[in-house]
């Protein structure tokens, strides 16, 4: 990497000397912020106290799955876990730290002041934050089926009928209910302001041809996530008609449909997994590139592809459901768009690897994390193909096999790509670096356990395990696996206890940063880490896809290309 | 079942390899579920292929492209690519082509399976699942039982499939034996079908693969492939009404003048609720409480005293019979055969 950086402009070069403030006026600060920066951070540290939450309760049933016929919980208690753990990371975790880094990045790589509506934004953090506390009170306050004191135990897909009044008493599932609804509301709003910071606050020579490609996948998965929640928070209402004013739209006692339930859930749910990974595509499309020091390969068709997976996404719901029994046409249908999305998928990692052929790679904590992202999310994607095929899915699926497939694209594609992300953003955010060290044990630790665990945990699906048990016969073949994957996620718990070590001591204690610490080209960069509240001293304007690598290299700047 | 977890665990892991696990659907034995395993290589071929390549690239690429300090250039940028239409273009038409070839081998195994002919000699059982049992009733014998299903082993020359028609009477559940075919939904409120065809005689093991509340997890599936032989004395037995022994006239009347028959069914008697299982032919199985429990004398008494001691969350409530009832109604229920 170079070692002169040229200072852009927009740096502001005076220092401020605050006086110190007292605890009280730094907490009303944080709380009354509409300052994207800090709301981002919001975002993203309340996610994080709600991933090692989740993944408390992930160990707990894995704790509980080690041996056969085990009596570490009680089948009531995992049934909760199950059904927390995954509310908790796809909703309390998934969205909100991505939203976090894209309410942090986006303003900042577009050369804007802050998102189009900052109050706006504050209230989606509220509200969702709302959700969340609403959601873990249960614990204390929801009585279910089995008294006081419950927590929702209809699974994180909630399928009807499980949720009527007759199978689920109490006001366990109205705590799920109301929470996921309150998410919802959060995460529209933030994706509304997102498209229009997008769309409307982009800084002068900044045309949507040279939009970063964050920023593009931050506008597609908005624009997804539009689509998505509608149909969600549409069938969280009828829920509550059903369970409490004597509605029948999913009580099949009545008359009412437990497919439509189905219908509604996974219109949300499968374009759900495209709104998480496409931020994770967004990190990996400007961390790949800077620590191979090339400029993506081919950026109109990872932004064509973008906007295919957004497309298609929306027609693929029902390989959810090929054992529901659609019979063959529609099997065969959900089966070819399935497949269909393996193709832009598939343009994406080809240019990924385009893009490090020829470079020269740097392998930083963030950039192992974003290599070890491409193998993992190729091979979550192998397995999406597998699943596809609905003949497959009537053995595979709802088995552990799917179980595996999917924490490969949570953990091994997008967990592993927001790792990068805190490596490669921590010090814009903090102005300290990530230590590299202290990194490469996580990363290590964590690749070893996160494997130890997901691969193997494809097997005992092929052997007829089916999810969501709280324990298994001992005769199954299943206990040496389960097993394995048990340590699997043992490993896996110390690596990110080393984690949240290094962003401790890193906040004290870490290599101070400077504006640039990684010779990178995008905007976030062309500012003091952190940024002063107004981001930018003068509004930058740009001339080229990489505004950085222009005042870097005059004599080669990258507009002529384009 | 106070089964010592670690000590039993140890033992399974040394003495059943998970390569013969009895679910496994590596091991078919039935048309549906061949059929799959076949398309399955065709599908763990291209994919594989699909990895070794990119994979293989990826890693000569990050091995070949890496940051070397000590070679004469480390300093400068590398050659900066944009892109390329016609490289876009080749990665775009070749998965497009796999993609058309895979739909195509898929949807043969989709439309054989899902419409294929059924056969004058075939089998009809209807299967409806509880919370969290499972209920099978063969409407063409007159035979109503629960938990284990009897169906005569197919031969390949003269077919005799069994076609199972499945509901449910509360929540979705999903009958699945991996061994014979792939996993088909028992949702309230519809009907759905699938068929299995046992190529031999012998037991195959399965469990419900759909979460429907507290005690998913021991709702267990025993199907016994019979030989015509065996599945033709099957039937007659099953066919009668229960047995009235001598030896238990008191533990009936315990039986009857309780809760029980509010739930249970046993042909003959005044027992006739649907609520719970059919407990006509109860000690002519080998397990109760849906596979969970081995059946004996000891077990029944147990389950009868306090249900949830083998499946906590099961919905029959504990009779509080007082230890002599206990006696005469576990008594009762083994005569039942």
């Amino acid at each position: 990497m170079a070692t002169q950086t040229p200072v852009p402009a927009a740096i502001d070069q005076t220092t401020e000397t605050a006086p110190r403030r007292l605890v009280f006026e730094v907490l009303q600060d944080w709380i009354s912020t509409t300052d994207h920066k800090k709301i981002g951070m919001l975002y993203i540290g309340y996610s994080l106290v709600f991933l090692v939450i989740a993944g408390f309760e992930a160990v707990l049933m894995r704790i509980q799955l080690a041996f056969p016929n085990n009596h570490a919980v009680s089948p009531q208690a995992f049934n909760r876990l199950f059904t927390m753990h995954g509310t908790t990371m796809v909703f309390f975790v998934g969205m909100p730290i991505l939203f976090g880094f894209g309410n942090y990045l986006v303003p900042l790589m577009i050369g804007a002041r802050d998102m189009a509506f900052p109050r706006l934004n504050a209230f989606s953090f509220w509200i969702s934050a709302f959700g969340g506390l609403l959601l873990y009170f249960s614990y204390i306050g929801g009585d279910g089926m089995y008294g006081a004191g419950s927590a929702p135990d209809v699974g994180w897909w909630a399928y009807a009928p499980l949720t009527a009044h007759a199978f689920s008493p109490g006001h366990s599932t109205d705590y799920w209910t109301l929470a996921v609804f309150l998410s919802g509301i959060g995460s529209v709003g933030t994706a509304l302001n997102i498209v229009t910071t997008i769309i409307s606050m982009r800084c002068p020579g900044m045309t949507m041809n040279r939009l970063p490609l964050l920023a593009w996948l931050y506008l597609s998965m908005s624009l997804l996530t539009f689509v998505a929640v509608g149909p969600l928070s549409a069938a969280q209402i009828m829920l509550m008609l059903d369970r409490y004013l004597g509605s029948h739209f999913f009580d099949a006692q009545a008359g009412g449909s437990a497919v439509l339930w189905m219908h509604f859930f996974w219109i949300f749910g499968h374009p759900e997994v495209y709104v998480l990974v496409m931020p994770a595509f967004g990190f990996a499309s400007e961390i790949i590139p800077v620590f191979s020091r090339k400029a993506i390969f081919g950026y109109t068709a990872m932004v064509a592809a973008s906007i295919g997976i957004c497309f298609v996404s929306l027609s693929v719901w029902a390989h959810h459901m090929f054992t529901v029994g659609l019979g063959p046409a529609g099997n065969a249908f959900f089966t070819l768009s399935t497949m269909a999305i393996g193709v832009p998928t598939g343009i994406k990692i080809f240019n990924w690897l385009a893009t490090i052929w020829g470079g020269k790679v740097h392998f930083t904590t963030a950039m192992l994390f974003a290599v070890a992202f491409l193998f993992q999310f190729m091979l979550a994607g192998l397995t999406g193909i597998m699943l596809s095929v609905a003949p497959l899915d009537w053995q595979l699926g709802g088995s552990y096999f799917v179980v595996a497939h999917f924490h490969f694209v949570l953990v091994g594609a997008i967990l592993f790509m927001i790792f990068a992300a805190f490596y490669y953003w921590y010090p814009k955010m903090t102005g300290r670096l990530l230590n590299e060290k202290i990194g490469k044990w996580h990363f290590w630790i964590f690749l070893i356990g996160f494997h130890l665990c997901f691969d193997l945990m494809h097997i005992p699906g092929m052997l007829g395990m089916p999810r969501r048990i709280y324990t298994y016969e001992a005769d199954r073949g299943w206990f040496l696996l389960n097993f394995l994957v048990s340590t699997g996620a043992g490993i896996q718990t110390i690596g990110t206890l080393i984690f949240v070590y290094n962003m401790v001591w890193s906040y004290f204690k870490g290599e101070i940063a400077g504006p640039d610490p990684w010779d990178a080209w995008t905007l976030e960069w062309a500012t003091a880490s952190p940024p002063p509240a107004y981001n930018f001293a003068t509004t930058p304007s740009v001339a080229s896809r990489r505004p950085l690598w222009d005042l870097k290299h005059p004599e080669d700047t990258d507009g002529q290309y384009e | 079942m106070p089964i010592h977890p670690v000590s039993t665990g140890l033992a399974f892991a040394v003495t059943s390899d998970f390569l013969q696990s009895p679910t496994s659907t590596f091991a078919p034995a039935g048309t549906p579920a061949h059929s799959v395993v076949g398309l399955s290589w065709l599908v763990y071929g291209i994919t594989g292929g699909i990895f070794l390549v990119v994979g293989g690239l990826l890693v000569y690429a990050l091995f070949r492209f890496r940051h070397r300090p000590s070679s004469p250039n480390a300093d400068q940028e590398p050659a900066q690519v944009y892109g390329s239409n016609q490289i876009e273009l080749s990665w775009t038409v070749i998965p497009i082509l796999i993609t058309v070839m895979l739909f195509l081998a898929t949807t043969r195994v989709i439309f054989s399976t899902e419409h294929a002919g059924k056969p004058p000699e075939a089998l009809d059982v209807t299967v409806i699942g509880h919370q969290f049992w499972w209920e099978y009733r063969y409407p063409k014998l007159g035979i109503v039982t629960a938990n284990e299903l009897h169906v005569p082993v197919s031969d390949p020359k003269h077919p005799t499939p069994t076609y199972l028609t499945m509901s449910s009477a509360d929540t979705d559940h999903s009958f699945w034996i991996p061994r014979l075919a792939g996993k088909m939904d028992l949702i309230p409120n519809k009907v759905n079908t699938m068929w299995i065809d046992p190529e031999t005689a012998g037991l195959y093991l399965g469990q419900c693969a759909q979460y429907c509340g507290t005690q998913h997890a021991k709702m267990l599936l025993r199907v016994y492939a019979d030989t015509p032989e065996q599945f033709a004395a099957w039937v007659a037995h099953q066919q009668q009404t229960a047995s009235q022994s001598p030896d238990a006239v008191e533990g009936k009347a315990v039986f009857e003048h309780n809760a029980c028959i509010s739930c249970h069914t046993v042909a003959g008697t005044v027992a006739n609720g649907r609520f719970g299982p059919d407990l006509t032919h109860l000690a002519s199985r080998d397990t109760f409480a849906s596979g969970a429990v081995p059946l004996s004398r000891e077990n029944l008494r147990t389950f009868v005293d306090d249900p949830s001691h083998f499946k906590p969350g099961v919905l029959m409530p504990p009779m509080h019979l007082n230890e002599h009832d206990l006696d005469l109604v576990t008594s009762y229920l083994v005569t039942l055969k």
